[in-house]
């Protein structure tokens, strides 16, 4: 019998046309392909060409075509008609809504532009959104990095110029062993998957350190399972085995970091712990050929990592003297440590012995000359092959900055910091901390305010405290509670907001926030203070101005929604003013552009502030005669020049060959769009390692536009500016702290990282979340496709606990906190830590919220652990609201949460169940069999 | 797998259908005119309706036609080409009963034959599942066989056939069940065979694909507790073989007895077909923790 | 025709590294989207915003513990989707002959013009490779992105199925495991690429790549001593710092 078989159509149109823009399904910023059939997206996938996913895309990212049909988009501007909360409202026009917005918004202005909060929340556009509240002149404005991970960027940066985040790299291609700490599929995911698969093509060494085995801990080959929050106790444990052992980089101490630096070590002085330095105030070290005090930055100098010197009556000595007393304390002694970490005496050694063996034993050379900022030249670059990543997991916790530190402190004792094989910055990093702008605050009636909002402090003299000492920002950043919050604290703000404390506001305008739900912890408290009136019955919060692009949780309190575009319909640039998409090897930035047009009456919200600005008349947005400067944010990305030949996109300047400087290119989108959505200039080899160091890439930099001059540094083990805040506390300076934090301040601004317990110790477990890979916050449940993935989220228990509670699979349980109570699913994981209990973060919904049936799972057997977890910390009977945050840099505290569990009879749906908010688009339709080409 | 009314509806209806049309083309009982009309009609009412029925099932029934292609290779093709053959053949031998009242003997058993062969291949398109160890066992095809033919039997009158019959059923199906629970331990798969990850340790499901339902799990993942099933399983033998057989040993005969032994069995074939379907575990079910 | 083609010597199929896999579901969406977009009907969702959402994915990834007798447990993320057996029971089950196995490189193929939809496919398949769409009513299954991987309107480099190319990790691979010199058989032999349930028989070509040993911990034992200390306290450190110091 001769087989026959049916002809296969192998060769079909894959579809019209592609069109190349950045994804935005999460904050990754991954080129992509969209496919257009008909006009219409058919599908998405990778861009090949591009610096940050080279192709690949990930669930979210493919999914995409189902956002951009979800039925939860807005429609049109909306103005609410019934109660806060309720989801009732009117749909208006864009002009009555504008009018709206720009009245209210003039008249607090006029009167005191401090009444408005102004803040954006995953917002890919925070140079423009504060250049717009610049112009403003409100003090209050600030994006989510205070909920999220401001203590692994304020810890990288103070102590290294560069964080983890996405704006460093493990160099993947040379690194031979690589330690990951806590959750971090949150960032930078596709570059960290893409690069963990090259590991694995090597076969190099992967360990995990992290309480839950799940994600990128799962193909660890090493699992240290250790309990939340003692990060940094496992860290110093490890630095502590390295010095003891002298499995240091001496070295690379001596010549790149503040190690030889000379403190003053006599406690009476009232420079106690500060640099010395000399007349042009660069800190001072030893050189080892003369013996001589010299500028650390000083032609040809050795500087001595052992050096003392007294001055006036006073001893000094280096900060590495001062880490060895620090770290080789018998404290942090793994014996000491273990149980506490929950990790084996003999795994911690054994660890930092394996640290040492690949640092020092496997020690790499690439043959590439380069020159360091002190003129000398070397031959090869060195390179030590352990690399570390961290992101959420050790960041949000109380002692999450220290913890941080404590991590860079490691790697950079081990020397693999911008070294081959190490860690690796990407443009605009290294940068010193010292050359990042300082918070700005100063604001007045109708004027724009003095500078920008966020920036790094250096001392109490850069607080943002009015003249009476109280805080000049609504969410009390760069205050005595958090003198370092760099990116501020929007978890603070509607709390604050509603308790007046520092003041009472007029209006809250916030963009991309789903601050009543799923980013706010307490969130039905936040719900309660978005809700609550006053004694004449107004609310106490007056006026909330929301604009987002779909139907969330958020929407339903706000009395004017402005609906945003979603990501296919709109421009946008990923600009290295603030956030972009750069490699190590190279400075690289994007855009989006409409590959559709929105099929309803919105618009991107960006244009809508270009719009307002010129209705208020602000200086940035309006031209000499007062008309409009920038028709929209289309015409700003290439017009606006932050200085001059510089703008939000750094590629196509000039006549279309410039990149970084070069005047304004009025063909520099359509330029962009033939080139895939994207520009690089890439980074020549001899530039490519060692660059806060490297003159190669210093000069590189400047011409790049980075920066002004060169701004060669050192790393910072020792952070100077955290002594001075320690000093004021000690009693010294005219900026002092108020009584109540006199004491925290003294303990917790240790300018060396020692950990300290931030957990509760009445409860007995640690409970997390973590993102899941296929869902970004809420975003993803209005996804037909994702949802499928992730539509339930139960509460994963270890099985100690599993087995002590009797649980069995279909078993629900009650988790009480100091704060709340849940009622929830269970399930059991085995690979976890056995204290720990966790679930997937942000599945919960309200129901009617999203355009979800009000049965829909998320809102039936999805929760939040956010009820568990309060913005405040229990009260200590002083008056005082104690934030639930870092006390240096408020980031909140989410992973401290401890609780207790029962187990309990299954309800029908979760606890507490928050009634549904009416949705004002309606629901999505029953099925789909969605295909746009014949 | 999922007890889906339409297939437990065809597969019993049509069951006893051929099992009566086996015996009518037998020649028992030799029944002529209107008597035959009665006879062949019950008889093709069940086959037909149970195959209609059977296309409840179908996502697609507009290519029904092309399931005659396959019968080289298909259980199914064959199972409708054997069910086809037998109706036309039967029908011929119909034909001659009721109008000619005359039985072509030769016809007769060669319809005879098909039919047993048409439910022979129903019972294989379970049976050669090696996905279902449950099924992919020698008592299948006795199973099936054994209740269309006495069935059957008590259906055309062949009381004292049924009678000893249905003993055997009750033995084939008591076996079945004994011999199926252990089945899926003796064909040894597993979790750690599906995953490959046996070499490790024992393997759990930590999380499932997709946290709602999705076509496999409805199709073939179904869990039926231990007691249920146990209960089911003597009520199904009660109905189906025990009231029978006392009935007729009671000397069922055109009464009351007769129509509760009929009822009591078919009752009890539904209830026996049932947990045929929803005890029976597929092998998907282990990449979802589930035997089932 | 749901007889089996001879054998070819072409065995187009996917190797899965299991070592790799993050558990990220990048694949499961990527062919969700082509697979809508591209080869028959378009894969349907039901109640997609409602209560019970469910639909048709042909490929997913699973995720299971593993305890092994000693340490931790291991968590393993687990794709899947056709393995395009050789013995494909999926393929002689078929009644209509839609179901079919092409001769010329063994993907398994449903041909839908001739598919009634009876899901005996899929009881026939041990791995839940076959999804019956509920809105067109045909068999959906892998199609190894026949459409794709041939695919003259695609640059070279994107002939590859869809999940393959997403993959962020890497670890999904594409090539012909019926030539022993392909670099996916080559990965199969070095990294001792398994079957799936062997025990029934089926020959998949797709295979996988087994996790690397973990937790083991002993690497440095061999390569080198545990740390030894130079000095236990602190000014014992410093006089050790400048002895070293002196040899830089």
């Amino acid at each position: 019998m001769n087989y026959t078989q049916p002809v296969v159509e192998t060769s079909p149109k894959v579809s019209d046309e592609i069109r190349k823009t950045t994804c935005y399904m999460c904050a990754c910023r991954c080129g992509i392909n969209v496919h257009m059939k008909d006009g219409k997206v058919a599908y998405i996938e990778g861009n090949k060409d591009h610096p940050v996913n080279k192709g690949v895309l990930c669930a979210k990212g493919s999914a995409g075509i189902m956002q951009v049909n979800a039925p939860s988009r807005l429609k049109a501007p909306l103005k609410r008609v019934g109660e806060r909360g309720s989801g009732e409202f009117e749909e208006i026009s864009w002009d009555e809504a504008l009018e709206i917005a720009s009245t209210r918004l003039a008249k607090v202005r006029a009167d005191d532009p401090s009444k408005l909060a102004f803040f954006t929340g995953r917002d890919q556009s925070q140079s423009f959104t504060s250049f717009w509240a610049q112009g403003y002149g409100t003090p209050n404005y600030a994006a989510h990095g205070g909920f999220c991970s401001v203590n692994m960027a304020a810890a990288g940066i103070y102590t290294m110029g560069g964080a983890f985040w996405e704006f460093g790299q493990p160099d993947w291609d040379h690194t031979k062993m690589f330690m990951l700490f806590g959750v971090a599929e949150d960032h930078d995911s596709n570059p960290i998957k893409m690069g963990l698969g090259k590991l694995k093509k090597r076969g190099a060494k992967v360990v995990g350190v992290n309480p839950i085995r799940t994600g990128y801990n799962a193909i660890a080959d090493e699992w240290v399972g250790i309990t939340p929050g003692t990060d940094g106790l496992f860290i110093t444990a490890l630095i502590h085995e390295l010095m003891k052992a002298g499995k240091i980089d001496l070295h690379y101490l001596a010549q790149y970091t503040n190690a030889p630096v000379l403190l003053d070590r006599d406690p009476n002085s009232d420079s106690y712990g500060l640099f010395l330095r000399d007349k042009d105030n660069k800190p001072l070290v030893i050189d080892r050929n003369t013996g001589k005090k010299v500028a650390f930055d000083k032609k040809g100098i050795k500087p001595d990592l052992n050096g003392s010197i007294r001055k006036a009556g006073i001893s000094h000595t280096t900060v590495f003297h001062k880490m060895a007393e620090t770290y080789m304390a018998p404290e942090h002694d793994a014996a000491n440590v273990a149980e506490r970490c929950g990790v084996p005496e003999e795994t911690i050694r054994r660890l930092a012995a394996e640290l040492a063996h690949v640092a020092f034993e496997q020690e790499i050379s690439l043959p590439i000359e380069w020159t360091d900022f002190r003129g000398e030249k070397h031959s090869e670059m060195i390179g030590r092959p352990v690399s570390f990543h961290a992101m959420r997991g050790i960041s949000a916790h109380a002692n999450g900055f220290q913890t941080c530190r404590a991590l860079h402190i490691l790697q950079i004792i081990l020397g693999s910091v911008e070294v081959p094989g190490g860690f690796r910055m990407k443009p605009p990093y290294p940068k010193s901390a010292e050359i990042h702008p300082k918070p700005h605050y100063g604001y007045q009636a109708g004027k724009p305010l003095d500078g920008p909002h966020l920036g790094f402090t250096h001392g109490p003299e850069d607080l943002a405290l009015k003249d009476d000492g109280t805080p000049a920002r609504i969410d009390k950043a760069f205050t005595w509670e958090n003198p370092m919050s760099s990116h501020g604290l929007m978890h603070m703000v509607i709390s604050n907001a509603h308790a007046g404390d520092p003041y009472k506001i007029d209006t809250l305008f916030m963009y991309m926030a789903n601050m009543s739900w799923n980013s706010s912890m307490n969130t039905g408290g936040v719900m309660k203070m978005l809700t609550d009136k006053d004694e004449n019955g107004d609310y106490v919060i007056p006026n909330i101005i929301y604009s987002d692009a779909y139907s969330s949780e958020m929407v339903a309190y706000a009395d004017l929604v402005l609906p945003d575009a979603t990501y296919l319909e709109r421009h946008d640039c990923i600009s290295l003013l603030d956030r972009p998409i750069c490699e190590a090897d190279g400075a690289a930035d994007a855009i989006r552009w409409p590959v559709i047009e929105p099929d309803r009456d919105v618009r991107g919200f960006q244009s809508v502030l270009c719009d307002l600005g010129a209705r208020l008349g602000l200086p940035n947005f309006t031209n000499d005669d007062g008309s409009q400067k920038f028709a929209d944010y289309a015409d700003y990305i290439v017009n606006h020049e932050r200085k001059p030949g510089i703008g939000p996109l750094a590629g196509f300047r000039g006549d279309g060959d410039e990149f970084g400087r070069g005047d304004v290119n009025p063909d520099q989108l359509d330029k962009y769009i033939e080139n895939g959505g994207f520009a690089i200039s890439h980074i020549d080899e001899g530039a490519s390692y060692y660059k806060p160091w490297n003159m190669a890439y210093q000069e590189w930099a400047v011409d790049t536009g980075l920066f002004d001059a060169p701004s060669p540094y050192l790393f910072q083990l020792y952070v100077e500016p955290m002594r001075k805040f320690q000093l004021a506390a000690e009693g010294h300076g005219e900026r002092q702290p108020p009584e109540h934090l006199r004491e925290r301040i003294r303990e917790g601004m240790n300018p060396l990282p020692v950990w300290n317990n931030s957990t509760d110790e009445n409860y007995p477990i640690h409970a997390l979340t973590q993102r899941p890979m296929a869902m970004y916050h809420s975003w993803g449940t209005q996804n037909a496709w994702l949802r499928q993935i992730h539509g339930v989220n139960p509460l994963y228990v270890p099985t100690k606990i599993w087995e002590a509670n009797g649980f069995a699979d279909g078993d629900w349980a009650k988790v009480t906190s100091p704060h709340g109570e849940i009622t929830v699913p269970v399930a059991h994981q085995a690979a976890l830590n056995e204290n720990t209990i966790w679930t997937w973060n942000a599945i919960g919904k309200r129901k009617g919220a999203w355009a979800l049936d009000e049965n829909a799972p998320e809102a039936k057997k999805g929760f939040l652990l956010n009820h568990l977890i309060h913005e405040l910390m229990p009260a200590k009977g002083d008056g005082m609201r104690w934030a639930n945050s870092d006390p240096i840099t408020g980031q909140a505290a989410w992973f401290d949460l401890k609780v207790a569990i029962e187990k309990v009879d299954a309800p029908d749906q979760v606890q507490p169940n928050i009634p549904a908010q009416k949705s004002p688009v309606g629901k999505g339709p029953k099925n789909l069999t969605w295909k746009v080409g014949s | 797998m999922h007890p889906a009314p339409s297939v437990i509806l065809f597969s019993v209806l049509s069951g006893l259908g051929f099992g009566m049309l086996a015996w009518l083309g037998f020649g028992e009982p030799g029944v002529t005119g209107m008597s035959a009309f009665i006879f062949f009609f019950v008889a093709y009412a069940l086959a037909v309706g149970g195959l209609l029925s059977a296309t409840f099932h179908l996502g697609n029934p507009k290519n029904a036609l092309k399931s005659f292609s396959q019968w080289r290779t298909s259980w199914l093709s064959r199972e409708g080409c054997c069910a086809v053959a037998a109706l036309l053949v039967m029908g011929i031998y119909a034909i001659g009963a009721i109008f000619l009242e005359t039985h072509w003997v030769f016809v007769g058993i060669i319809g005879a034959i098909l039919s047993i062969v048409t439910v022979f291949t129903t019972s294989m398109i379970y049976g050669q599942l090696k996905t279902v160890p449950r099924w992919n066992h020698w008592t299948t095809p006795p199973l099936f066989l054994s209740l269309s033919i006495f069935g059957g039997a008590l259906m055309t009158g062949q009381i004292k056939v049924a009678m000893v019959g249905f003993i055997v059923v009750g033995l084939i199906q008591i076996a079945a069940w004994l011999m199926g629970d252990k089945q899926f331990a003796t064909r040894g798969s597993s979790m750690e065979t599906a995953t490959g990850l046996g070499d490790i340790g024992k393997v759990r499901m930590f999380e499932p694909p997709h946290t709602g339902t999705n076509y496999l799990l409805k199709e073939m993942v179904y869990v039926i507790g231990r007691k249920h099933a146990m209960k089911l399983r003597v009520i199904a033998i009660l109905l189906m073989v025990v009231i029978p057989v006392l009935m007729i040993w009671m000397g069922a005969h055109h009464d009351i007895k007769a129509v509760i032994a009929v009822l009591s069995h078919i009752v009890g074939v539904f209830a026996s077909r049932w947990l045929f379907f929803a005890e029976a575990e597929h092998v998907v079910g282990l990449y979802y923790g589930k035997r089932g | 025709m749901t007889a089996l083609p001879a054998k070819s010597d072409v065995k187009l199929g996917l190797v899965i590294d299991l070592d790799t896999c993050v558990g990220c579901h990048a694949c499961v969406v990527s062919c969700k989207g082509w697979n809508t977009e591209n080869y028959g009907a378009p894969l349907s969702d039901q109640d997609a915003y409602g209560e019970n959402p469910s639909g048709t994915f042909l490929n997913r990834v699973h995720s299971f513990e593993v305890q092994p007798e000693q340490g931790a447990a291991q968590t393993i993320h687990f794709p899947k989707s056709c393995l395009h057996c050789e013995d494909a029971p999926c393929v002689t089950v078929c009644p209509t002959g839609a179901s079919y196995k092409r001769a010329e490189d063994g993907i398994v193929l449903v041909n839908e013009d001739a598919c009634i939809g009876c899901g005996l496919c899929a009881w026939a398949c041990p791995y839940g490779a076959r999804e019956l769409d509920q809105a067109a009513g045909v068999m959906k299954k892998c199609t190894l992105c026949v459409d794709r991987i041939y695919n003259e309107n695609l640059p070279e480099e994107d002939r590859e199925p869809a999940c393959v190319r997403t993959c962020p990790a890497g670890a999904r691979h594409f090539g012909d495991l019926g030539d022993e010199n392909s670099d996916v058989s080559q990965l199969v032999k070095e990294r001792g690429g398994m079957d799936l349930m062997p025990e029934l028989g089926t020959k998949p070509v797709n295979k996988y790549l087994p996790p690397r040993p973990k937790d083991t911990g002993n690497e440095i034992d061999i390569l080198a001593p545990l740390l030894a200390p130079v000095a236990t306290e602190t000014t014992g450190f410093l006089g050790w710092l400048d002895r070293t110091l002196e040899k830089l």
